[in-house]
Order: C-alpha cells, then sequence, then structure tokens
C-alpha cells in the first residue's frame, strides 16, 4: 500500500486559514490502512480544525466526507457536490489523489493534509515500513525477495557496504541492514551462490530517473 | 609487466609498500594540503585523498591530489559514488588521469546522514563494485559505459576497501573476491585494531587463493588518545576497537595515551609485515599527519 502521515496541525490550519469553507476529504483505501486519512482521522482532524478556529474567533466552515479512492474517478465523482460547494478541498489522500482531485476539478483549490511517505507494508500493529520503490524493473528474484534499491541506504547492488555492523545499518540501529537479510534468505533458500555473480549497474531509465511515467494497456484502451 | 604507476611497480617488485592519507581542508586554502605533503614526503609511496569523507563537504579529491602530484607525491584518489552518476564518475576519472593521477579507490561513501548536510540527495546511482568494473573496462577495453571507444582511455592501479571487521563475517570473503574479480589490484583495508579477527579474514583470503591475485594493505589508524579511541568504537560506522584496546589507553596518564597509541600501531604493523597475504600497510592518521614519519621510522618501513 501507500502509506503517508497527517501533516502537523500547525501547518494545515495555515494551508486553509484563507479559506472559508472548507472540504476535509478522506480516502478509505490506503491512508486509511496507515492512519493518516480514512473517515475516523478526518472526523478528528476536523473536529481540532473547528475547536482551533473558534479559539482564533474565525468563522471557517469545516465539512466532512470521505470516498472510497481519490485515485479513480469512478469515486472521485462522489466528491462532485461536495467539492462544488466549498472554498478549498483539504484532500488526506496521497499525492496521487490529492492530484487526481485536481485534475477532476480544475477550478477547485486542492490542498494536502497528508505527506505520503512510501510504498511499504504494516509490520506490526502501528509499525509501517518501506519495501518496494517502484523502480520499474524488479529484481527481487535474485536477491531472495528482499529489495536492496529500497531497503539498502546505498542501494548497493553488490553489498553489503563496510557499515553492516550486527545485522544493523550504520545509518541507523534500529534500521535492518538489507544485505544482512538477503543473506540470511539466501542461505536458508541455498541461493547464496547468486551474490557470487557480478551485478551490472542497474538501468534507471524505468526508474522516475527516466522522467514521469506512464503504463499503457493497449488492451484496455477503448 | 605493464604498471600503472609508481605504487604498483613497487607492490610488483614485492616491496612492503606504506600509503598515507590527507584529508582535503573545509576550505580552498591549498596551504592545509601542502602542510600535510612536507609532513608526508619521504615517508610514504602513495598518499590517499579522501573524498568528502564522513560527508562533511571539503575541497575536491581530485583538485587535492592534483596538488599533490604538482609535488611529486604520488596519490591514491578516493572516489565515492554517494555524490555523482555514472556520467559525472567516468567524466572525473578522465580529468583524474589527464592531471596525472593514477591510482584511485572506489568506495560507496558513507551516507550524508553522518555529515554536515544530512538534507542532501545521495546518487548511489552504481556501486563501488561497479565503479571497480567501470575503470578496468575503461583501462583494459578502452570505452566507457556506453561501448564508447576512448582517444586516450584512464590507465589507473585500480583499488578497493576492504572491512574485515563489518558484518556478516562469513560474507567479508565472497565481497573480498567479488571485488577482486570486478578488477581490484590492490586493497586498503577498515582500520585494525581487533587482530584475531583480521589474521581470521586474511586466513580465509590466503586459503581461497584471493592474496595470489590482489596486494592487500592493512589499515592502521594511531589513537591519540583514550576519549578518541572510546568515540571511534561507538560513532564511526564500520570501526571495532575491542575492549582491551580502550582499557589499554586509558591505563596510562592522559600526557602519555598518544605514545601508547602509536606503540599499539606499531605492534600491528609488526604483525602485518610478517602475514602471508599482506603486502602493506596503510596509515590512516587523521588529522595527525606528523605521527606518519615517526610510525615509519619506528617500523623500520623506508
Amino acid at each position: 500500500m501507500i502509506t503517508g502521515s497527517q501533516k502537523p496541525i500547525n501547518e494545515i490550519i495555515k494551508l486553509v486559514e484563507p479559506y472559508k469553507k472548507v472540504l476535509i476529504l478522506g480516502c478509505g483505501t490506503c491512508v486509511k490502512t496507515c492512519f493518516a486519512g480514512g473517515e475516523d482521522e478526518v472526523a478528528v482532524l476536523s473536529s481540532a480544525l473547528r475547536l482551533s478556529f473558534k479559539k482564533m474567533a474565525r468563522a471557517i466552515k469545516i465539512e466532512e466526507q470521505t470516498i472510497e479512492r481519490q485515485c479513480e474517478n469512478e469515486f472521485i465523482q462522489e466528491a462532485a457536490s461536495g467539492v462544488a460547494g466549498t472554498d478549498a478541498v483539504l484532500s488526506l489522500a496521497c499525492g496521487a489523489g490529492v492530484q487526481a482531485m485536481a485534475k477532476r476539478f480544475p477550478k477547485a483549490v486542492v490542498l494536502p493534509g497528508v505527506n505520503t511517505t512510501f510504498i511499504g507494508i504494516q509490520e506490526s500493529a502501528g509499525i509501517f515500513t518501506e519495501e518496494c520503490s517502484g523502480c520499474g524493473n524488479c529484481g527481487l528474484a535474485t536477491f531472495g525477495a528482499v529489495c536492496p534499491v529500497t531497503r539498502c541506504a546505498k542501494k548497493l547492488l553488490n553489498g553489503p557496504c563496510g557499515g553492516s555492523q550486527k545485522g544493523c545499518c550504520e545509518i541507523d540501529p534500529d534500521t535492518p541492514c538489507a544485505w544482512h537479510l538477503i543473506i540470511e534468505r539466501l542461505t536458508t533458500l541455498g541461493q547464496l551462490d547468486n551474490l557470487r555473480t557480478y551485478i551490472p549497474p542497474k538501468n534507471w531509465n524505468t526508474s522516475l530517473s527516466g522522467g514521469p511515467r506512464k503504463l499503457i494497456r493497449e488492451d484496455h484502451i477503448i | 609487466m605493464k604498471t600503472y604507476s609508481r605504487l604498483h611497480a613497487k607492490l610488483s617488485q614485492g616491496k612492503f609498500v606504506v600509503t598515507g592519507e590527507c584529508g582535503p581542508p573545509r576550505g580552498a586554502n591549498k596551504a592545509v594540503i601542502d602542510k600535510k605533503i612536507k609532513l608526508l614526503n619521504g615517508y610514504v609511496d602513495a598518499v590517499n585523498v579522501t573524498d568528502n569523507q564522513t560527508a562533511i563537504v571539503r575541497m575536491s579529491s581530485i583538485a587535492a591530489s592534483a596538488h599533490l602530484v604538482a609535488a611529486g607525491l604520488e596519490p591514491v584518489m578516493q572516489m565515492v559514488v554517494r555524490d555523482r552518476n555514472r556520467i559525472a564518475i567516468q567524466s572525473d576519472i578522465m580529468g583524474a588521469y589527464s592531471l596525472g593521477i593514477k591510482n584511485i579507490l572506489c568506495l560507496s561513501g558513507d551516507h550524508q546522514k553522518f555529515g554536515s548536510q544530512p538534507d542532501a540527495m545521495n546518487v548511489f546511482d552504481i556501486d563501488s563494485v561497479n565503479l571497480i568494473r567501470t575503470i578496468k573496462d575503461m583501462r583494459d577495453i578502452g570505452r566507457d559505459m556506453s561501448g564508447f571507444e576512448l582517444d586516450v582511455a584512464p590507465q589507473m592501479f585500480i583499488g578497493a576497501a576492504a572491512n574485515p571487521f563489518a558484518d556478516p563475517f562469513e560474507y567479508r570473503v565472497i565481497r573480498l573476491a567479488k571485488k577482486i574479480d570486478a578488477g581490484a589490484d590492490f586493497i586498503q583495508t577498515q582500520c585494525i585494531y581487533n587482530v584475531d579477527r583480521f589474521k581470521e579474514w586474511i586466513r580465509q583470503a590466503n586459503d581461497q587463493g584471493l592474496t595470489e591475485n590482489v596486494y592487500i594493505l592493512g589499515g592502521v589508524t594511531p589513537l591519540r588518545s583514550a576519549g578518541m579511541a572510546r568515540y571511534m568504537k561507538n560513532k564511526v560506522a564500520g570501526m571495532d576497537i575491542p575492549e582491551e584496546i580502550i582499557q589499554r589507553m586509558d591505563g596510562v596518564d592522559k600526557k602519555n595515551q598518544a605514545d601508547e597509541g602509536i606503540a599499539i600501531c606499531l605492534e600491528t604493523i609488526e604483525m602485518l609485515k610478517e602475514m602471508t597475504g599482506v603486502h602493506g600497510v596503510h596509515i590512516m592518521a587523521i588529522e595527525w599527519e606528523d605521527a606518519v614519519g615517526r610510525i615509519v621510522n619506528q617500523a623500520g618501513l623506508q
């Protein structure tokens, strides 16, 4: 899933302050799962904003709505009437959702209420970890399904570096060394020989380095 | 046999070589380089010039290396893959060779998180093993990474780092083999304080025949004080300083600690001189260049 975390309340206040009527729009998929922008977070944030503006003696009307996904037109449509009656939309979706809303409603002010962080998983209750950078050229088969491009702080393909100690990355003792994990996994799988082979420089053309990417499915184009 | 640099020639003649280290200044002051050149000249066979070490911005390793060349000292230009993509890397290698720089040490580089500008974006377009292969292909095939034939190809003596003290230990020799396969001609190791672990690493490398295909220079750093020892143990990535060493430094008066640090360093060098598979010593006297002459003299390395 895409993870994100809500922006600090003071930053959100600054973003919405210029407007008289604001729609707080939640997204019911990824950001709901990581507790950043689902229905519950919309309700809590709306209450907090109402209280803050009341204290500041500012008459800003806060509306609430959550749709299933802000990245798909089919669901975005459900927000049309809410958007029409407001000065600004504070989207609690990921960056893709915010931009999808702005594309669908070209005249609406759409503001981000969430910092989008990464493609990851919920490793344990409340702990989310980054697993994939969407490089467009998956090499997980070589690395025992542990991604060095994402999980090694130096993106080493022929790792580990000299900073790997006791299974931890040099940048932070709480960050596991991806290469330690790769070696452990490949040892378990009896595939450690994968690592004897030189891995040539990666072709980053399929990643963001090649410019903004587009996925075209001819068979689905009507 | 063709030799690529004076350092290479000495190693191929079987000399136990000494390399030193020169950290460029945090500024454009050439006088700092000149001073370090004076302290090292005549004592070492070559001098490593660090490349924004610990991710702190300094004078470039290429420029500082060129100053060494001009002064008649042979640099080992360090290059990290943290700050440049493959385009800049190849370009800098060509430029460095044109300035008379003939040794290069290929490194990943300390993560910028440790440095003075942790907000920076890192590059890591290629890794240090890819860098080794890139320089080898330029030298031996005469082509850049795109396959373009170079009119004059850089002919450099290629070095790589090894840290026998990092984990997982069993993998360290495999990684050494990988660097040799990629094209490393010589290896400079992380500072040796844990002698037992170094011995075990070199034993494995000898058993696998690796030390016949590469020159290994054992790294040493004289400790200046017990405080420095503790700082390095706790704060410097990939450093392994056994408790006995810390206690030994603690056991002498503050004013004698630097002498004790040099004594430890000399003992390590004595051990390295006797060790099969070790071809030299790399003395990293960090901001203590005036200790190098004394160490070299007392170790009988001249």
